[in-house]
């Protein structure tokens, strides 16, 4: 029964980012069955302050329930810390796809100015990219410039 | 238990209010910023802080019980009972010096918080591990800009200098820990910044370096009283934008 919600969870979408799952995220931390119908889910946060994380307890929450669940119980918990090590790689192809580059996590941390190197365009695949700002569009993205096709695109940051 | 302690608990809303008034500092650049990326970098860098003063809000509430909540203790306490840094409540001024003042809060902060992962409290523990991720990318940020102002144009120099003298007065306080914080660190419950400041000024002074702007550490002046809730004539006029809602519709939801 405990998979069989895990793979509920798998229909709640990430309310930024809607091709990848609560599941691809790596958020959901842990899933009890206290009851035939009470269940328990762990979360936790991205980043300190996301402000998705309301929207994803909720639609936790309604998903579980219009599988048939009354008493649901979503808790968040801070530790151990979310990593972009969590993130599927399932996850992370569909990112690609939505035109988000996925965190690399064998990247080389170029120092101050260069962010992380060789970060592929999720447009035209060249990894001629520059950082324009460790901060995109939402707390997690950083935002790049492809210096081939010169477009810009949202990169996922690797969050050690 | 160390948690019983009122120390403890003073020591949270330190950390939580320096956080909420920075946050809310870098919030009136909102719509205001220099360029989009930018405007979007210090929204950003806001919102992470907010999140950080959230969960220390979160854990001094649970610790004060009663009718204590993370929103109460935010929104509704008065003037004195603030604890944050002198630092923090001081006017955002132009870029360079938001800049600047962010790049000596978060230099501070990464020494701090990889010290404060240790502390023998594990939900301090969680909080700071979470912090850190962040305050790496605010630090880069930060230094990107020190660097490229700095050593940028004229004006761009002579205003990065200035805005430099005008905080150095209040980065003492970073190394000057607080009554409560003394008893903490007695305990072994916090780190001792002063363990750590000659690593702060050796990184502060390279990056002041390469941006050609000149500081001379320690600084002579030390303005302090945040941390006992002696504030500047500013913390009024950013609680009564801060309280507002909250005491003009009191349970205010979204």
């Amino acid at each position: 029964m405990v998979d069989a919600i895990w793979k509920y969870l798998e229909e709640v979408p990430d309310p930024e980012i809607p091709v990848i799952s609560v599941i691809d995220l790596g958020v959901v931390r842990a899933v009890e069955l206290l009851e035939p119908t009470r269940v328990r889910v762990t979360i936790t946060p991205t980043y300190s302050g996301c402000p998705a994380m309301n929207e994803i307890s909720m639609g936790i929450r309604l998903k579980l329930m219009e599988k048939g669940f009354d008493g649901i119980e979503v808790v968040e918990q801070l530790s151990p810390a979310w990593t972009t090590d969590w993130l599927s790689e399932a996850g992370k192809e569909k990112m690609k796809a939505y035109g988000i580059a996925p965190p690399v996590e064998t990247s080389q941390e170029g120092g101050l100015f260069a962010g992380e190197l060789g970060i592929a365009c999720p447009q035209c695949g060249s990894t001629q990219t520059e950082l324009v700002s460790q901060f995109g569009s939402t707390a997690c993205k950083a935002l790049y410039q492809c210096q081939a096709c010169r477009e810009p695109f949202d990169y996922f940051k690797c969050h050690h | 238990m160390h948690t019983d302690s009122p120390h403890f608990k003073d020591f949270i809303l330190h950390l939580a209010d320096t956080n909420l008034i920075l946050a809310q500092r870098l919030c009136e650049w909102c719509g205001h910023g220099p360029i989009l990326e930018q405007d979007i970098a210090l929204s950003n860098i806001a919102l992470d802080l907010l999140g950080q003063a959230s969960n220390y809000y979160g854990y001094a509430a649970d610790l004060l019980g009663g009718d204590a909540t993370a929103d109460s203790l935010a929104m509704l306490r008065g003037e004195r009972a603030y604890k944050n840094l002198l630092l923090v409540e001081l006017p955002n001024g132009d870029f360079g010096r938001t800049v600047s003042k962010q790049f000596f809060f978060e230099s501070f902060q990464e020494l701090f918080l990889e010290k404060l992962m240790r502390s023998k409290d594990l939900r301090l523990r969680g909080i700071a591990e979470k912090a850190l991720k962040e305050t790496k990318y605010h630090l880069s940020w930060s230094s990107e800009w020190m660097i490229r102002l700095g050593d940028g144009t004229q004006e761009s120099h002579d205003r990065m200098q200035q805005a430099v003298d005008y905080l150095l007065p209040f980065l003492g306080e970073l190394f000057l820990p607080s009554e409560y914080e003394h008893e903490l660190i007695k305990a072994g419950l916090i780190p001792n910044p002063n363990d750590f400041k000659a690593r702060w000024e050796e990184k502060v002074r390279d990056v002041l370096s390469e941006a050609t702007i000149e500081a001379e550490f320690p600084h002579k002046q030390v303005q302090k009283g945040g941390k006992q809730g002696v504030h500047t004539e500013y913390m009024g006029y950013i609680l009564a934008e801060l309280q507002f809602m909250q005491r003009s519709y009191p349970g205010l939801e979204w």
